[in-house]
């Protein structure tokens, strides 16, 4: 195991070994004909001795004709690791629902090992394919070969992030709303705003088929679409009493754990009822049964705002605004009201406050007022417990 | 020539695989036929199953190639990527399956992160290539899942367990929502080194950065001091200023959080709690973190029902129980002191001895 190249890197060697997949295997291989991702390997080495990291932001970098896209990074130890001296990430924007033909990424291999370490993550956490590591004067001709392919860049900054979804009606028979379609459609329709930053901060936008949220839209997007019905589950009684046939405990693992309590099951006859109207679609008894129970046909979409992570003052979980919304191409209903709201977030906003902040801070009320939505109860767990209602004017006529 | 701009992605429907194609949207219902595999089944009785496949997220153009080339035996050129940096074979023709099961297993490949299982960490970059992590991401995440593996590639839980890691308070994966996460931490704020200051940064700029206007101006000195009490550590000024480094081999590690959950099925997503406020960094392989996570994760496996994610668990036996059957201390660092602490204050006498 240990040749007199490995031990160069002692420390990370170690998590050569074990079941898991091994990144520091996936460094030493692109390591092997790229000296920025052999230096890449020795300044881990070094962050791994030293226990703090090694990079430093430095300048801004990028492509021509493009504000994001490109996060600059610089070695902090230069002359050390010079082959990382300049080590900058391009976000790629990826296709819905991370589908690739081997072609495609090929393709996509061949342009990065011309330009950078060979090293990607597929994917960043925000959904984009990250090319990890090129220097500065590699960023335009990588970008070039891109576009070659048509691969074009994500966001990063102050606009619209590249927005992710789930893999939906491809291949999930509980996608209300047609995921894959709608985020293609949105990304094309908002280029200006995902390439070049203009808002106060970053704006978020995911988008699920069903309250399972496959993509964790509710927790980490600024606006989550979240498919959904309204008109009844279907349910086919032959499959149920097959599900409780075959050892499924309908009434302890579907029905006790029903959160809204309107589901029946007679043993005896082995007949399952829900009392739709009641229902609040949690997904829980369609999850455990596929076979016997399915989403309605009434479908739409539920759309909710303000997620974000914790930074500056805690993290939100975005929050109702339109419990309804249909979802039929070229889905101006939507684009209209993402474009009202970041309208009045680009006047209100302060800089680096985002969406969830701002409602928060101007109150949901002026929100709701300044892009024309009514307030209906869906929005909320409960009605204030305080008097401190100040009072329009016009209210008191 | 001009650079070719606003083009977007490539369009998804040149890029799915036929059998999706033909039957998108019209999906009737799912079997999970063992951990890692799911079988789809169209209206039109298609059926497509689904091999999923654990990555190390940061990989090589070799790793892709090869991923490639196997798509190309088993699954007529197609492949898809999940949200939890998973990687899945989409196979159309039943007699492939094996083959490729087979195949993965000889080359490998860990198949699982599917049903009652633990999948795929969401994770960051650490000290690979951000500027302001208080750990390693790759690196732990690779330690807890060789630890955890079994978890992985069986179905031994009562119900998902997600696990998440940030590298520093940034949280940019989000991390907040998960039934494990594994948050760097700084502890210190940052050493102001007064020649890079003077000689690299636009004062106004870093006093304009910091989120909770820790930093003043300190014109005597040309400087800048700041105001330790205030700091949150969030890194803003070194993005602006690298004479304001902030990392810190004594002051850096990790901090563990429990119970959040993003689905909406039984009970509403809720956020994840601290429960360990500082472990130390211990590189290579963390054994700190490591045992504090399969500590969460058997003890919620032994004590929950089925369906029964760690928060819902942790709801019905209450946090005082939680930290009786853990073992863990409870410690100051618990107790909220930010913007909306007094909503997790006990305010009735029911609770557990
Ligand atoms: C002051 C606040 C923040 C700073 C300075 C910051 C900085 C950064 C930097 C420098 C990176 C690139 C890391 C790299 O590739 O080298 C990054 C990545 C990222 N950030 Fe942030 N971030 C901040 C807040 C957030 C927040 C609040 C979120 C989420 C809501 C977020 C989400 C992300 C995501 C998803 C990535 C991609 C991470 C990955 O896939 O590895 N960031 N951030
Ligand atoms: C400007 C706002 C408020 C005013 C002017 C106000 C005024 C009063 C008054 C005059 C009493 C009767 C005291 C007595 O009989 O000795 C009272 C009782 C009480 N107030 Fe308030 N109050 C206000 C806000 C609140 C709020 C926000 C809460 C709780 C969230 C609250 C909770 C109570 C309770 C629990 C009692 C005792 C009720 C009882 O004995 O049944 N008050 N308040
Ligand atoms: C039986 C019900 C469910 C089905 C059929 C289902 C289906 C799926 C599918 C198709 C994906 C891949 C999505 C993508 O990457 O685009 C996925 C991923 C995911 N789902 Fe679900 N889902 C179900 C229930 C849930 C529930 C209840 C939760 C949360 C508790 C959940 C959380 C997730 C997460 C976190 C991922 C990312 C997983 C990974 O990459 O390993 N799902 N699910
Ligand atoms: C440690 C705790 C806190 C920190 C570090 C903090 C930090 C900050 C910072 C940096 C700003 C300016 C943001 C900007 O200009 O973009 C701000 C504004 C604000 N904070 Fe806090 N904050 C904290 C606690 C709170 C609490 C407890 C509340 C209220 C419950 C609060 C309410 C506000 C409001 C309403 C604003 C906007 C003020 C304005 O518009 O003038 N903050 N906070
Ligand atoms: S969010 Fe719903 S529709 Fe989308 S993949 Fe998950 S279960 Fe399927
Ligand atoms: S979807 Fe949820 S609320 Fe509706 S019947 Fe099923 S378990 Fe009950
Ligand atoms: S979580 Fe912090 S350290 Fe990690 S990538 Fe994001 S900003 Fe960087
Ligand atoms: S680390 Fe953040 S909070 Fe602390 S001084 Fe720097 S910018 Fe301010």
């Amino acid at each position: 195991m240990t040749n007199a190249k490995d031990t160069e890197t002692p420390l990370l060697d170690q998590l050569e070994e074990g079941p898991w997949p091994s990144f520091v295997k996936e460094i030493k291989r692109a390591a092997e004909d790229n000296a920025s991702a052999k230096d890449l390997l020795r300044q881990l080495e070094r962050s791994y001795n030293d226990k703090i990291g090694h990079w430093k932001h430095g300048g801004i970098v990028g492509v021509r004709g493009y504000g994001g896209g490109v996060i600059g990074r610089y070695s902090d130890l230069p002359e050390e690791f010079p082959a990382v001296a300049e080590f900058h990430t391009l976000r790629v924007n990826h296709p819905s629902g991370w589908f690739y033909t081997t072609e495609k990424l090929r393709q996509l291999c061949d342009v990065w090992d011309k330009h950078g370490s060979g090293l990607t993550n597929l994917h960043g956490a925000t959904g984009d394919i990250i090319l990890l590591g090129a220097p500065t004067d590699a960023l335009q001709p990588c970008f070039d070969d891109l576009a070659e392919i048509d691969f074009d860049l994500g966001g990063s900054g102050s606009d619209m992030r590249t927005p992710s979804c789930c893999v939906g009606p491809a291949r999930c028979e509980y996608a209300c709303i047609d995921t894959l379609d709608i985020l293609y459609s949105i990304t094309m329709e908002f280029q200006d705003e995902l390439h070049r930053p203009m808002f106060p901060y970053k704006s978020k936008i995911k988008i699920a088929g069903c309250p399972n949220d496959c993509v964790a839209s509710v927790a980490r997007s600024d606006f989550s679409l979240i498919g959904t019905w309204r008109d009844n589950i279907r349910i086919n009684p032959d499959e149920v009493a097959k599900y409780a046939n075959d050892g499924l405990d309908i009434q302890s693992e579907v029905v006790a754990l029903c959160p809204t309590g309107c589901m029946h099951w007679d043993a005896a006859t082995k007949t399952l009822t829900i009392d739709n109207a009641e229902c609040n679609r949690c997904m829980h008894c369609l999850n455990l049964m596929p076979k016997a129970l399915q989403i309605g046909m009434e479908r739409g979409a539920t759309l909710l705002v303000g997620g974000k992570a914790p930074i500056v003052h805690g993290a939100l979980l975005s929050w109702v605004i339109v419990p309804f919304m249909k979802m039929e191409p070229p889905y101006d209903e939507l684009k209209d009201l993402i474009r009202r709201i970041w309208e009045w977030w680009d006047e209100n906003g302060k800089m680096r406050e985002r969406l969830g902040e701002l409602i928060n801070r101007l109150g949901m009320r002026n929100f709701l007022k300044a892009v024309g939505l009514p307030p209906v109860p869906q929005m909320i767990r409960a009605p204030r417990a305080n008097p401190y209602y100040f009072w329009d004017p016009e209210e008191v006529k | 020539m001009a650079t070719r701009t606003d083009f977007g992605p490539p369009n998804y429907k040149e890029l799915i695989p036929p059998v999706v194609a033909k039957n998108y949207g019209q999906w009737k219902y799912h079997e999970r036929v063992k951990p890692g595999v799911l079988k789809h089944v169209a209206e039109s009785g298609d059926e497509l199953y689904t091999v999923r496949v654990g990555s190390s997220r940061l990989v090589s153009t070799d790793w892709i190639r090869e991923v490639c080339e196997i798509a190309d035996k088993f699954c007529g050129g197609h492949l898809r990527f999940t949200s939890r940096h998973n990687l899945e074979f989409l196979v159309s023709d039943k007699e492939q399956l094996e083959p490729l099961l087979q195949y993965l297993k000889d080359h490998g490949y860990p198949v699982g992160g599917t049903g009652h299982a633990i999948s795929n960490p969401v994770h960051t970059q650490g000290w690979i290539h951000c500027h302001t992590p208080a750990t390693d991401a790759s690196g732990i995440v690779k330690a807890v899942m060789d630890d955890l593996f079994e978890y992985f590639v069986d179905w031994k839980l009562p119900a998902y367990c997600r696990i998440s890691l940030a590298c520093c308070l940034n949280m940019c994966g989000a991390v907040h929502c998960s039934d494990i996460a594994i948050l760097g931490i700084h502890r210190k704020p940052p050493h102001i080194n007064h020649d890079i200051v003077r000689a690299k940064c636009e004062i106004p700029n870093v006093i304009a950065a910091c989120p909770t206007g820790a930093i003043r101006p300190d014109p005597k000195n040309k400087s800048l001091t700041v105001n330790e009490e205030k700091c949150m550590y969030c890194g803003n000024c070194y993005t602006m200023c690298p004479g304001m480094p902030l990392a810190d081999p004594l002051g850096d590690g990790v901090s563990i959080w429990v119970g959040g959950k993003i689905s909406s099925a039984r009970t509403p997503p809720k956020f994840s709690r601290l429960v360990i406020p500082y472990l130390p960094n211990n590189p290579p392989r963390w054994p700190e973190v490591t045992s504090a996570v399969r500590n969460i994760v058997e003890t919620w496996a032994k004590h929950a029902r089925k369906h029964e994610r760690m928060g819902e668990w942790i709801d019905r036996i209450g946090w005082e129980r939680f930290f009786d059957l853990t073992g863990i201390p409870f410690t100051v660092q618990l107790i909220d002191d930010f913007t909306m602490a007094t909503e997790t204050f006990r305010s009735t006498p029911t609770f557990k001895w």
